[in-house]
């Protein structure tokens, strides 16, 4: 009766066979289950970043500014819209409650994307094939990515960043290669 | 020695002493976490009704508070309340002893309840539209970081009864050999409970200081590091407590014994040497850590915590299992399933518990915390569908389940409208299996949490979703008021119960 004190000796009570199978089958998948993280780092094509850096929000906007200023090519809902060139450094800035800018990507290309917020914590959803990484003020968090589906996406914020998060909606344009 | 005994009363069921000082602050406890359960329940129902975008119901603002609310009421309140009452029943019940330092424990009610109703009032009051989770910079007015502070003490004070009740007992040899297996699993939540108040201390008294404006604002993400020591750790008292009212309850409604103390001692230790060491599965897809610290911390250490919870999930039904077949039901595999008191709310309560905990709670729990599938889920509303399966479907059904006990053991009142209650596990806990599994659904499909509104309304851009978010959400919504007229079923049963339950004398 597991509501009554036990007397001396319960702890050389042997284990029934059935109950040691069991506990035998669920380590080796627990320990499965584990390796599995470190593996797929190897063997996997998508991993979460290692590479993140320290930086106000002001330096990161003055980033983002600055690779705004010298890839855009035009403009939509007042957001400007960016082409940057395979291989380069690409910027993606969170502020309550936008996401600039409009990145136009070129499908198979590699680039490294900045995930950077000036004032809240912002996470961003890549919608439709849900790829979801969190956007924490003071950091530059790098993803190094390669689009392998042309298309419009969307960017939506799904960490809760004030009274107005839900219009955070971003766009994410790649065009075929 | 009159006035010693007169403190005691014998329980004419058990034949436990029943100390009176501990019998009030049980009831205290239980009936504070039935009044918040209450408010939570009808705050879901206005969630339920708003994310359901066919009905909208609330506006934006207000959408944002009551789910600050939801959060305070339900995963705070109800479920730390409520431990507190099983602490102070594994201890001073289940033991034989009087409760150390009632005054000790009459002081950890008062602060959790001017703590909870600081944080209710502050949240209403619209100064906190912050989130269960108040990641900085988002800031509260410096009272609702107070209340949280306040509350946690409390429920510190709370475990330090509990541990002085323990070695009074032992001190005084009110039991022989080593205590109930139900007090040991109590006494690894209260462990647990510790150091997980300690990381929420050191994640809200420098919030609470910066709110004030003495010091400046923590790292964001360090912030978020310490409140998930604190926000997840929290759950994995609720975890153990859980546990150990599954083994009381198979007691209670089946008299069960534990097919063997060492392994279910042996899962318990699992649990608090290493289910403190997950909390960074909320970080997985986060800067400013590697992925080894990460893989490392959410493997639970080679996933030892969930092999104990591997084990639990054997050794309840399989106690329960032989426990009815020594009762004569031995046809076949499954006589003694199908003969099993399923008209019993407490038993009912536990399998539902039991089966909704490990097939969604915990499978999703262990899948989605893994770092690779953490990056399409993270932040999603498959992750409250994950864990209303766990603190929902889990911890609350088990509570409730209890209380079908609590009520003639500790209240002494017979069980008020024994329909409602034979109805009620079914009610609540089989809709919120529906609603666990309309979030998961809609989340994979990319639905984020905590949103008003997912079509962008207010954004520049619109979102279009699979029509099977509008069904998966239209059931969830459908699911969510059937499973708060469950909850309303519960508290009608507990509260007439309490109003006109005939008395049981003893």
């Amino acid at each position: 009766m597991s509501i009554y004190a036990v007397k001396p000796g319960w702890w050389n009570t042997p284990v029934h066979r059935e109950e040691k199978i069991w506990i035998g089958v669920a380590l080796v998948w627990c320990i499965a289950i584990t390796l599995i993280m470190p593996v797929w780092h190897v063997v996997g094509d998508q991993n979460s970043s290692q590479e993140y850096y320290r930086i106000s929000g002001d330096n990161y906007a003055a980033l983002t500014d600055a690779f705004i200023e010298q890839y855009k090519v035009g403009e939509v809902q007042g957001i400007a819209v960016v082409a940057p060139p395979p291989g380069s450094d690409i910027f993606l800035r969170g502020a309550q409650w936008q996401w600039d800018p409009i990145l136009k990507l070129t499908q198979g290309a590699t680039y490294r994307l900045h995930l950077g917020s000036v004032d809240m914590v912002h996470a961003i959803s890549i919608f439709p094939i849900n790829i979801n990484f969190e956007v924490v003020p003071g950091y530059d968090y790098v993803l190094t990515i390669t689009p392998t589906s042309a298309g419009e996406f969307r960017v939506i914020c799904n960490e809760f960043c004030g009274i107005g998060h839900h219009g955070m909606i971003g766009k994410l344009i790649v065009d075929p290669a | 020695m009159t006035t010693a005994a007169a403190l005691f009363r014998t329980c004419p069921a058990t034949g436990l002493k029943v100390h009176l000082p501990a019998q009030g602050l049980i009831k205290i406890n239980a009936v504070t976490a039935i009044v918040f359960l209450l408010v939570g329940g009808i705050v879901a129902l206005t969630l339920a009704l708003t994310r359901w975008q066919a009905v909208h119901l609330l506006n934006d603002e207000w959408f944002y508070r009551m789910l600050t609310l939801h959060g305070i009421a339900m995963l705070v309140a109800w479920i730390v309340f409520f431990e507190m009452a099983v602490l102070y029943f594994a201890s001073a019940i289940l033991l034989n002893t009087r409760l150390a330092v009632p005054w000790l424990a009459w002081t950890q009610y008062v602060l959790m309840f001017v703590g909870a109703a600081m944080v209710a009032v502050e949240i209403l009051l619209g100064r906190a539209d912050v989130m269960f989770t108040s990641y900085v910079p988002l800031q509260a007015d410096h009272w609702y970081y107070l209340g949280i502070i306040l509350f946690a003490v409390g429920a510190i004070l709370g475990c330090v009864v509990f541990f002085a009740t323990v070695n009074a007992a032992r001190v005084e040899k009110t039991y022989e050999g080593s205590i109930p297996l139900v007090t040991f699993g109590a006494a690894i939540a209260a462990l647990i409970a510790i150091v997980t108040l300690a990381h929420g201390a050191a994640a809200f008294i420098p919030t609470w200081l910066w709110a004030l404006g003495l010091v400046p604002m923590m790292d964001a993400e360090i912030y978020r590091l310490l409140f998930w020591g604190f926000g997840h750790s929290t759950q994995q008292i609720n975890v153990c407590a859980m546990v150990s009212i599954w083994y009381l309850l198979g007691t209670l409604t089946v008299g069960a014994t534990p097919l063997n103390e060492k392994v279910s001692r042996s899962a318990f230790v699992l649990y608090g040497l290493f289910i403190m060491i997950a909390s960074e599965h909320h970080l997985l897809v986060d800067p400013g850590l590697s992925a080894a610290h990460k893989s490392w911390n959410t493997g639970y250490f080679m996933h030892l915590a969930v092999l104990a919870s591997m084990i639990h999930a054997y050794s309840v039904p399989a106690a329960t299992e032989v426990a009815l077949r020594k009762q004569g039901y031995t046809k076949g595999l499954f006589e003694w399933l199908k003969k099993a008191p399923w008209g019993n709310p407490a038993w009912s309560s536990l399998f539902i518990s039991l089966v909704g905990f490990g097939f969604i709670g915990g499978i999703t729990g262990v899948v989605y915390g893994t770092e690779q599938i953490n990056i399409i889920v993270h932040n999603t509303l498959a992750i409250p569908g994950h864990f209303h399966a766990t603190v929902v479907v889990g911890t609350t059904v088990a509570f409730m389940g209890v209380t079908y006990y609590v009520l003639p053991l500790i209240f002494q009142r017979e069980v008020a409208f024994p329909t409602v209650a034979r109805l009620q596990p079914y009610v609540f806990g089989l809709s919120m299996y529906v609603v666990c599994i309309g979030m998961i659904i809609a989340g994979r499909f990319g639905v984020p949490r905590r949103s008003w509104d997912m079509n962008g309304v207010d954004g520049p851009f619109q979102v279009s979703f699979d029509p099977i978010v509008d069904m998966a959400l239209a059931v969830t919504g459908i699911a969510a008021v059937v499973a708060v007229v469950g909850g309303a079923m519960f508290c009608a049963v507990a509260v007439g119960t309490l109003l006109v339950g005939k008395k049981i004398e003893g």
